[in-house]
This record gives C-alpha cells, sequence and structure tokens, in this order.
C-alpha cells in the first residue's frame, strides 16, 4: 500500500516561563491510504501535540518544532508556509475534536458552515454546495437535513453535534482524517454509531485516519495500528493484533491490565503506580523508569532505542535486549494473550534498529 | 455480603419543575435495596437520572415522593436536628470532578478535616492532624500533603483527598457519582483498587454511579440500569451481563467496545426501540429469575420467563 504520511523524528517544544516543556521528543511513524493509526497513552503524554504539529496547528509562540519532518504525500509539511497550509487544511487534512463547539461556530447556522469549506476548497456555488450539505447530513445520519440545515449548532444534541463537525471534517473528502478523542464525551450507544460511521465512510473514500482515544476499547474497534506514546515519544507501535495480544513494552503491559475484562473477576486491576514525569526535566534514561517494576539498571541511565519485534511491531524497551534476563507481563495480560497470540510473532527479544 | 439490607429506595421519584407548566421526571418511582457491604452500581446513560438518584438518596434534593430507609429508619421523614446529623454523617458522597468539589481556597487538612469538626471527632488540634495524616496515608497520600492547596495535585490525587474526607466521619455508606470518570485509565486503576480495599477493611456499602461499562462490572456486586428516570433491570452483575434480558440493558451493553480486537471483529450492536414493548397496561418491576428483576408488563414477564428463566 502507498505511503500517504511519513513522521521522521519530530520534536515539538514550547517555551514557557518554567523553562523548555519538551512536549514531543523524537516521533517517527507512517500511515498508509485507508488505514487508521490509533494513538493512545496517559493525558499528557503528547498524542494531541502530535497531531497539532502535523495540521501545523501549534500556537508559535510559545510552541515550535524543532526538529524533524512531516511528509504527506512526499511534501514536507514542516517547510509550508501558512498560506500553502490554509489549501491543504479542510481539503486535504482534516480535524475532528472532542469537543465539537471547539469546530463549531455558535451564532452561524449549521448548513452555512458545512458549506464555507465547500465554496472556499471545492470551488462550488452556493447551489451545489447547498445539494452536497444536505447529501452529507444525510451520510452522517442527521434526520430531516433539509429543515436542520438552518438550525444553530445548540439546536442538536451532542451526539448530533458530532456528527455536524463529522460531516464539515468530511465535506472536501480529505485524504488524512485526524480524530483527537471524538466520542470521549458521548454515550456508549451514541459513541457506537459515530464510529459505525466514520468507518463506514472511510471505507468509501478510502480516507487514512489517525484516530486519539485512551479508550482501549475504542482502539480494539477501529484500529489497523496501534502507537502507544509516552512522556512525548512513541514507545511500542505495531498491528492492533501486536499491541494488545502481544505486547511488549511494561508501559503497554500497564495500560492493557489497568482496563478489566468482562471476566475478570477479583483480582486486583494492575495499576500502573505514580503519574507522569514532568516534560519540563524529562528524567535520565527511560523515562518510564521510576514508574516501572521491570526497570533494570540500565533504564535509569540511557534511553532504550527502538528495538524491532517483527516487521509490524517495534518497542523501545531495554527489556528486548538479546543481553536483557527474560521478564514475564503481569498475570492478567498474560490471560488475555493466551490462545490469540497467533496472530503475532512472539520471540522474546528484538533486533535493535 | 450479607442479604441485610442498609439501604432500602421505594418509589422514590425525584420531579423538576423547569417552567410553569414543565416538569422533568428525573426520577420517577425507583424500587431498589443495596446490602450491606456490597458495591451497588447504577448505570445508564447521560440524563437518565442516575446523578439525582444518588443526591435524592442523601438527602441534597428533597424527594417529590417515596421513601429511603437507612437501617431501618426513614431519612426523609426525619425532622430532627440531631438524627439529620447522625444520617449526615453515616453517608458520604463522593464526586466525578475532584477539583470541582474541593474548595480551592482550603489546606487539605482543613478539607478534610471539615467533617470532623462538624460533629466533633476531634478533641483538640493535636488529634485532628493525627486523624487527617492518618487518612492521607490510607489513601495514599502522605502527611507532608496536608498542608497543600488542591491545585499542587493531578486529578487522581484530588480524588483521593476527596475520598479521605469522605472518609473522615467513619461513614458505613458512600455514594460515588462517576468518581472515575474524570481520570486516566492507569489512574483509573489506581483509585478503583483503593476503593475496593477500602470496602474490605471498613466493609464499606457503595453506590456506585457510572456510565463506564466495564468497570462498573468489574467493582459491583449488583447492578441497576437506569432508563429515563426509571430502573428497567436489576441482577447480580455477572447474570446482568451474561443474561441481559431487558432490550434496552441488550442495546447498551451489546454497544461497548471492549479491549479485544477479535471480540469487536465479531460484534454485533442491536439498538433499542421503546415503542416494541407491549402496552397493555402499565409495566412493573418484577422477578424473572432468581435476584433478577426487570421492567415488564405481565405479557412481558411470562415471555421473558420463558426465555430467560431456565438458561444457564
Ligand atoms: N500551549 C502550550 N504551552 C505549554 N505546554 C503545552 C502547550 N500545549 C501542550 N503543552 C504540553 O505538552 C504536553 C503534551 O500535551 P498534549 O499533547 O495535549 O497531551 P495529550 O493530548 O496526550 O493529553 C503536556 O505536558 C502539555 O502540558
Ligand atoms: N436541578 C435540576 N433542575 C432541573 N432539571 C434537572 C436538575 N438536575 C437534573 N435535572 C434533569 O434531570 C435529568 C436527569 O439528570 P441527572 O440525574 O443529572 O442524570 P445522569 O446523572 O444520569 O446523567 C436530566 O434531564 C437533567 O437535565
Ligand atoms: S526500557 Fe526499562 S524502564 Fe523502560 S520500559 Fe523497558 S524495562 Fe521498563
Ligand atoms: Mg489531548
Ligand atoms: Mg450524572
Amino acid at each position: 500500500m502507498e505511503k500517504l504520511l511519513e513522521v521522521n523524528n519530530m520534536h515539538v517544544s514550547f517555551d514557557t516561563y518554567g523553562g523548555e516543556v519538551k512536549a514531543v521528543r523524537g516521533v517517527t511513524f507512517d500511515l498508509k491510504k485507508g488505514e487508521t493509526l490509533a494513538i493512545v497513552g496517559e493525558s499528557g503524554s503528547g498524542k494531541s501535540v502530535t497531531t497539532k504539529a502535523l495540521m501545523q496547528l501549534i500556537p508559535k509562540p510559545p510552541g515550535r518544532i524543532k526538529e524533524g519532518e512531516i511528509l504527506f504525500e512526499g511534501r514536507d509539511l514542516t517547510k509550508m508556509s501558512e498560506k500553502q497550509m490554509q489549501k491543504i487544511r479542510g481539503k486535504e487534512m482534516a480535524m475532528i475534536f472532542q469537543d465539537p463547539m471547539t469546530s463549531l461556530n455558535p451564532t452561524m447556522k449549521v448548513g452555512n458552515q458545512i458549506m464555507e469549506g465547500l465554496i472556499k476548497h471545492q470551488k462550488m456555488d452556493r447551489a451545489q454546495a447547498r445539494k452536497r450539505v444536505v447529501e452529507l447530513l444525510e451520510l452522517v445520519g442527521i434526520p430531516d437535513p433539509e429543515s436542520r440545515l438552518k438550525q444553530y449548532p445548540h439546536q442538536f444534541s451532542g451526539g448530533m453535534r458530532q456528527r455536524v463537525v463529522v460531516a464539515i471534517a468530511l465535506a472536501c473528502n480529505p485524504k488524512l482524517l485526524i480524530a483527537d478523542e471524538p466520542t470521549t464525551a458521548l454515550d456508549v450507544t451514541i459513541q457506537a454509531q459515530i464510529l459505525e460511521l466514520m468507518k463506514d465512510i472511510q471505507k468509501k473514500t478510502d480516507s487514512a485516519t489517525i484516530f486519539i482515544t485512551h479508550d482501549l476499547g475504542v482502539v480494539a474497534n477501529v484500529a489497523d495500528r496501534v502507537a502507544v506514546m509516552y512522556a512525548g515519544k512513541i514507545v511500542e507501535i505495531g498491528t492492533v493484533d501486536d499491541i494488545f495480544y502481544n505486547p511488549k513494552h511494561p508501559y503497554t503491559w500497564g495500560l492493557l491490565g489497568s482496563m478489566p475484562s468482562l471476566d475478570s473477576a477479583d483480582e486486583e486491576l494492575y495499576a500502573i503506580p505514580g503519574s507522569p514525569p514532568d516534560l519540563l526535566d524529562p528524567p535520565k534514561g527511560d523515562a518510564f523508569a521510576p514508574r516501572n517494576e521491570y526497570a533494570m539498571q540500565i533504564d535509569l541511565e540511557q534511553e532504550p532505542p527502538m528495538f524491532k519485534v517483527s516487521e509490524t511491531h517495534y518497542a523501545a524497551t531495554w527489556l528486548l535486549h538479546e543481553n536483557a534476563p527474560n521478564m514475564e507481563p503481569p498475570a492478567s495480560i498474560k490471560k488475555r494473550m493466551e490462545g490469540m497470540a497467533k496472530s503475532s510473532s512472539s520471540s522474546e527479544k528484538g533486533d535493535r534498529i | 455480603m450479607s442479604q441485610e439490607k442498609l439501604v432500602e429506595i421505594k418509589n422514590l421519584k425525584q420531579h423538576f419543575k423547569t417552567g410553569r407548566h414543565s416538569v422533568v421526571k428525573a426520577v420517577d418511582g425507583l424500587n431498589f435495596d443495596i446490602f450491606k457491604g456490597e458495591t451497588f452500581g447504577l448505570v445508564g446513560e447521560s440524563g437518565c437520572g442516575k446523578s439525582t438518584t444518588g443526591r435524592t438518596i442523601i438527602r441534597l434534593y428533597d424527594a417529590t415522593d417515596g421513601e429511603v430507609i437507612f437501617n431501618g429508619e426513614n431519612v426523609h421523614g426525619k425532622k430532627n436536628r440531631e438524627d439529620l446529623k447522625k444520617f449526615n454523617r453515616e453517608m458520604q458522597m463522593i464526586f466525578q470532578d475532584p477539583y470541582a468539589s474541593l474548595n480551592p481556597r482550603m489546606k487539605v487538612e482543613d478539607i478534610i478535616a471539615e467533617g470532623m469538626d462538624i460533629h466533633g471527632l476531634a478533641n483538640n488540634d493535636k488529634e485532628r492532624k493525627a486523624k487527617v495524616h492518618e487518612l492521607l496515608e490510607t489513601v495514599g497520600l502522605n502527611k507532608e500533603h496536608a498542608n497543600r492547596y488542591p491545585h499542587e495535585f493531578s486529578g487522581g490525587q484530588r480524588q483521593r483527598i476527596g475520598i479521605a474526607r469522605a472518609l473522615a466521619v467513619d461513614p458505613s455508606f458512600i455514594i460515588a457519582d462517576e468518581p472515575i470518570s474524570a481520570l486516566d485509565v492507569s489512574i483509573q486503576a489506581q483509585v478503583v483498587n483503593l476503593l475496593k480495599k477500602l470496602q474490605h477493611e471498613k466493609g464499606l456499602t457503595y453506590l456506585f454511579i457510572a456510565h463506564d461499562l466495564s468497570m462498573v462490572k468489574y467493582i459491583s456486586d449488583r447492578i441497576g440500569v437506569m432508563y429515563f428516570g426509571k430502573l428497567v433491570e436489576v441482577a447480580d452483575a455477572d447474570d446482568l451481563y451474561n443474561h441481559p434480558i431487558h432490550p434496552y440493558t441488550q442495546s447498551l451493553l451489546s454497544a461497548i467496545p471492549l479491549p479485544d480486537p477479535d471480540y469487536e471483529r465479531s460484534r454485533e450492536r442491536f439498538t433499542y426501540n421503546p415503542n416494541n414493548h407491549d402496552t397493555s397496561e402499565e409495566p412493573e418491576f418484577r422477578e424473572v429469575r432468581p435476584g433478577h428483576w426487570v421492567l415488564c408488563t405481565s405479557k412481558e414477564f411470562d415471555f421473558y420467563k420463558k426465555e430467560h428463566a431456565t438458561t444457564k
């Protein structure tokens, strides 16, 4: 499959009174056409900053992309002017946020808001744009679109508003859709409808999606591949089966273990102790080491490189080093992996890259 | 878990007047018991009346109708101030947003000790401090935290402070209204483990309100499902998940994504259509399987019994 996006060693920092906040510290990943990559990790791990950087939406100052390239169909977005980016945003890349009201103008009728992009990017006239808006509202499952497009956002329920945002994001058939916790504020049945809708549309348009969420159930539902972020870095990346059935990084173990499965009975949840590090002054060595019961001496001194587990699966943990002792993931994680490890190779050690 | 009732909720109603002629029936005739030492989970989609139920039980609102019986005594009937104080001590609440519920201008020590002061539980300042320090340690913080202000803490730590405050008056019953919904997954697990540990050590009874159904299943002994102000189903946690009977519960459970890609690839979602119910009479709460109650008409009851009474 064709590569749509390639992010290489991206660093993003914010200059604050307290000093430089190193929010994203060398992130590398790629995305193919039609693919969905989920990014998971605790709040503050750099998920939103990563995706905002892709859209060149980092406020400068205080923010800056310190280093790295973002190749979108081969063009480096970090080198583009704001004017060039405006042509790409909305048309080729679109974003959906958790709170639909951050993307909607409360004083503008919903129909006009969707038409705006169509007129600007697709050079449609008003009549054409209006026709397309009705189609889009139908596509996202809003009943009676003809009369709904004359209403204001506050006349819609939370779930319906998020559908409108999805419609705006999809208006120009973007090649890349970035969804930042799009369903976190919604009830499960509404969430299920929005997720089904997004997948449906993706199938029809072959667009790629980056989906940020902290709900691992949602990840299992939407993702082809998963990137786990911790303290501004991707610590593990692989197919959805690699990550859920053969996780290698202790942080991924912690994330998976902290969610009960429906049959986990009375055992304690495997909670990750403590809280994430301060990105003003990231610790030496592996940023996760202070919270990691599996940490070794080297973790406190040297940052682990990415190790290759398989063609699709990489993790940055010294546990994959050939000299590392064999460590077993916690029992609750092993239980999940049992009988499911078929799809991914399960060698204990990886190749350093 | 005993079968001894700690809280009995009988026909509880909370109707809010929202205009001259409009009324929101936020809670509309609830009947359920909470046993001593158990965790009763209350689930349902936003706006179905979970918080109003919790707030009415603890008397933040006066009930429109119905009774709450605590340890055999009617809470809502109480007039006497001394009796009220006793109930206030027995029942405590933990809120979703640990920040909004902690006074930002008060030191953690004073936040935690507020209830102790009201109920005169510490004889002097030294005893008060000692009790606060002990509570901080109980919830996994330390005594250095006593002199700080809420904004100096992370969300998970604030929720621990909220828990310490609730524990300060030695309650027997705690209503936790979405106590983990605002926290990160890994921090959620820490708080849930803490709540479970405290329950074991102190024999606490919980009403645990949430919309995250997998966490509710994990923490609860029994679960009640609410829909538009009414309970539609109450059962043991396992029985509810393995044999949901009311079509609304079935649809709700079928919509939850689980952290298991194989399961997700085959999960089928059902949609609930409230118009499919039998309307020949007013539905009532009926016991379809032992300990498994469903809101249904007598026709539906017969049907559910045939479908579900025997399956294991
Ligand atoms: N405008 C900003 N100024 C300073 N720091 C910021 C700014 N925006 C984000 N950050 C910091 O960057 C880090 C990553 O944030 P974010 O990407 O929003 O996390 P996530 O989306 O994973 O929860 C956090 O430590 C946050 O405080
Ligand atoms: N103080 C109030 N005045 C009027 N209506 C209210 C009040 N509190 C809650 N409601 C309404 O009652 C219903 C139930 O609300 P709530 O108990 O908060 O639901 P939940 O906690 O399940 O989300 C909602 O329709 C809500 O708008
Ligand atoms: S590199 Fe070390 S501290 Fe980091 S995750 Fe691996 S074992 Fe833990
Ligand atoms: Mg974010
Ligand atoms: Mg509520």
